[in-house]
């Protein structure tokens, strides 16, 4: 499988990654090169074989539903580029 | 440098402990070995004050008794863990100023056993690389001077654009680096696809990559979180031994970490590895594999035959299939991790016309070309149609690479010696061509391991014909590190411990 250049651009949307129409046939022919490289795994016979969920056989452990760790509003938003009130703040959302 | 900081670890450790050293002037002196190497670009943070005062309180515990296994012993971290209020940014752009509140689970082992810490080393941005060069701050150079260079060319190519030095690897290249110019006496790294294990080979260094679960992945930047696994870079295998011991353990901070006992994997050095029986793995004899690798890889077998250990083909038939799976699954997972990165919570933010265009902008801004490339084709994997096609179909692979080892433990074999790379170190600048697959090949014979959760360790075998450092490569059992860490150190005797490069960068 190969992509165009419309789906180049629609995986950048999906990804939330701006691309410029410069970048879009350079990304283009990179990722060709990566989906020729993994269609190697279509001749693999997989047939009745299960998908590897965890390499090590264990069960997810189960733990109490209660806050374990509560630095406080101050130390949450700490790192964050724009806040106010302990709120983290963004550009409108809703008109 | 004084000959303080060519102590290996352990020695460091038992001299300390004869109260021979002191914790302070073994970190002043990497301190000021750090400073003189800035050239070489292994540390992006430098915490020379804060190392200071935990060389003081080792030495205060040394004196009054109450020394840890890592008492005073000055480490690199690499920039990947979770260090708190310290430059913590997997070196890209995206996590420019962040400082973590927390200390990650690894690290925080590390301090509790009395280490101290220099500052944070530089890395791929987020991992994903094979040469340190997609770092956001920059190249690292090895301090391996390329065949037939003088030293003075090598320094005018530190103190320019870097081209043509050696790279030391990657993702985990700072770490690699800074141990072979003997810039800290260990460092933590970790491994996705190879990233302790290759670095370890390309500057004559040791790396282990445990099995997946034996180190809490907790405050560690996540890449790909089936297959990232924490693990040290040292000079010896011994003392690959002594930090994995402290960095391993249970913790119910991460669901797939493993509760089991960390053994005092030291005991391993020095054990008899008779009557073992040492796998060597038809699939791995590659298409193109050159004559060095490949008498290297013969010499790694005679010398374990001559140990007492026995030799044994054997065959690993979904080899081949480990790579390509591996850049559908970490792709995948990695577009799935690095959705957190949205100019919101924490580092860059780029504003844009509404929220969508500051996503997009600052993500554009933010991830460097290998990051957004590999974020991409993760999100086009996992998109609807394709799912069954690409990631599910490269999981059941996955399966059959399990299978393969599964089926060779269960017939008795005790480890699996390989290459750790299909070459030796290549320049900086050489493989920035136009395909990503070239780079990608570096991982080749690393790669299965993560794919199947093993154990890995890297450990020199001897020099190119050019002189340049070449790496062996033992798979284990499952938790079965402490065979890996018995077998390495009987390679590491025979071959003869590698004569890391005498400085020329400082």
């Amino acid at each position: 499988m190969s992509v165009d250049q419309k789906t180049v651009r629609r995986i950048a949307r999906l990804a939330r990654i701006a691309v410029t129409d410069e970048e879009v046939p350079h990304l283009q022919n990179e990722l060709n090169a990566i989906l020729a490289f993994v269609a190697e795994l279509d001749g693999v016979e997989v047939a009745g074989i299960e998908p590897l969920t965890s390499v090590i056989p264990m069960k997810l452990p189960m733990r109490r539903d209660e806050v374990t760790d509560h630095a406080g509003a101050d130390v949450v938003v700490a790192n964050a580029p724009a806040t106010e009130n302990h709120f983290f703040t963004v550009p409108k959302v809703v008109e | 440098m004084s000959d303080l900081a060519k102590l290996t670890l352990a020695d460091a450790r038992d001299q300390l402990r004869a109260k021979k050293i002191s914790a302070v002037e073994l970190t002043q002196t990497h301190i000021l070995a750090i400073e003189k190497s800035r050239g070489l670009n292994a540390f992006v943070a430098e915490t020379p004050l804060k190392a200071l005062e935990m060389a003081r309180a080792a030495d205060a515990h040394i004196a009054s008794g109450n020394a840890g296994p890592l008492e005073g012993l000055p480490l690199g971290i690499k920039d990947l863990y979770a260090t708190e209020g310290v430059h913590t940014q997997a070196c890209s752009h995206i996590l420019d100023g962040f400082k973590p509140n927390y200390e990650s689970t690894v690290t925080s082992h590390l301090w509790r056993d009395g280490a101290v810490m220099l500052g944070k080393l530089n890395m791929d941005e987020f991992a994903m690389g094979s040469s340190n060069e997609t770092s956001f701050y920059g190249p690292v150079a090895s301090p391996w001077l390329p065949p037939n260079w003088t030293e003075e060319q090598g320094r005018q190519a530190l103190a320019g654009d870097k081209k043509g030095l050696l790279v030391p690897g990657g993702s985990s290249g700072g770490s690699a680096s800074a141990v072979a110019a003997r810039l800290c006496l260990g460092a933590t790294a970790s491994d996705t696809g190879g990233s302790i294990r290759q670095p370890a080979a390309f500057t004559g260094t040791v790396g282990i990559k445990p099995t997946y679960g034996r180190c809490s992945r907790w405050g560690m930047v996540a890449f790909a979180s089936s297959l990232d696994q924490a693990g040290p870079i040292t000079r010896t295998v011994r003392d690959s031994a002594i930090m994995l011991r402290s960095m391993a353990g249970y913790d119910s901070k991460d669901s797939t970490s493993v509760d089991l006992p960390v053994p005092d994997y030291e005991q391993a050095i020095g054990t008899s590895i008779k009557g073992m029986k040492i796998g060597i793995p038809r699939e791995y004899r590659v298409d193109g594999m050159s004559d060095e690798i490949e008498a290297l890889w013969q010499k790694g077998i005679d010398w374990l035959r001559d140990a007492g250990a026995e030799i044994v083909d054997i065959t690993l038939p979904h080899t081949k299939t480990a790579l390509p799976a591996y850049y559908i699954v970490a792709p995948a997972e990695a577009s799935s991790n690095l959705a957190r990165y949205d100019g919101v919570r924490y580092g860059l933010r780029v504003l844009g016309r509404d929220i969508a265009d500051m996503y997009e902008k600052t993500r554009a801004k933010g991830f460097g070309k290998e990051v957004r490339r590999r974020i991409m084709i993760g999100t086009y994997v996992l998109s609807a149609g394709y799912y069954d096609a690409y990631y599910l179909r490269a999981q059941k692979v996955r399966t059959l690479i399990k299978r393969d080892f599964d089926r060779v433990y269960a017939d008795g074999i005790d480890a699996i010696l390989t290459p750790a790379t299909p070459s030796a170190a290549f320049g900086i600048g050489e493989k920035a061509g136009a395909d990503p697959i070239e780079m990608y090949l570096n991982d080749i014979f690393t790669v299965t391991v993560n794919m199947a959760g093993l154990p890995g360790i890297a450990v020199p075998g001897g020099l190119s014909n050019e002189g340049l450092p070449l790496g062996l490569q033992l798979i284990g059992r499952p938790f079965d590190e402490g065979t890996l860490f018995s077998i390495a150190e009987v390679i590491e005797r025979a071959a003869g411990r590698i004569k890391l490069p005498e400085i020329w960068w400082a």
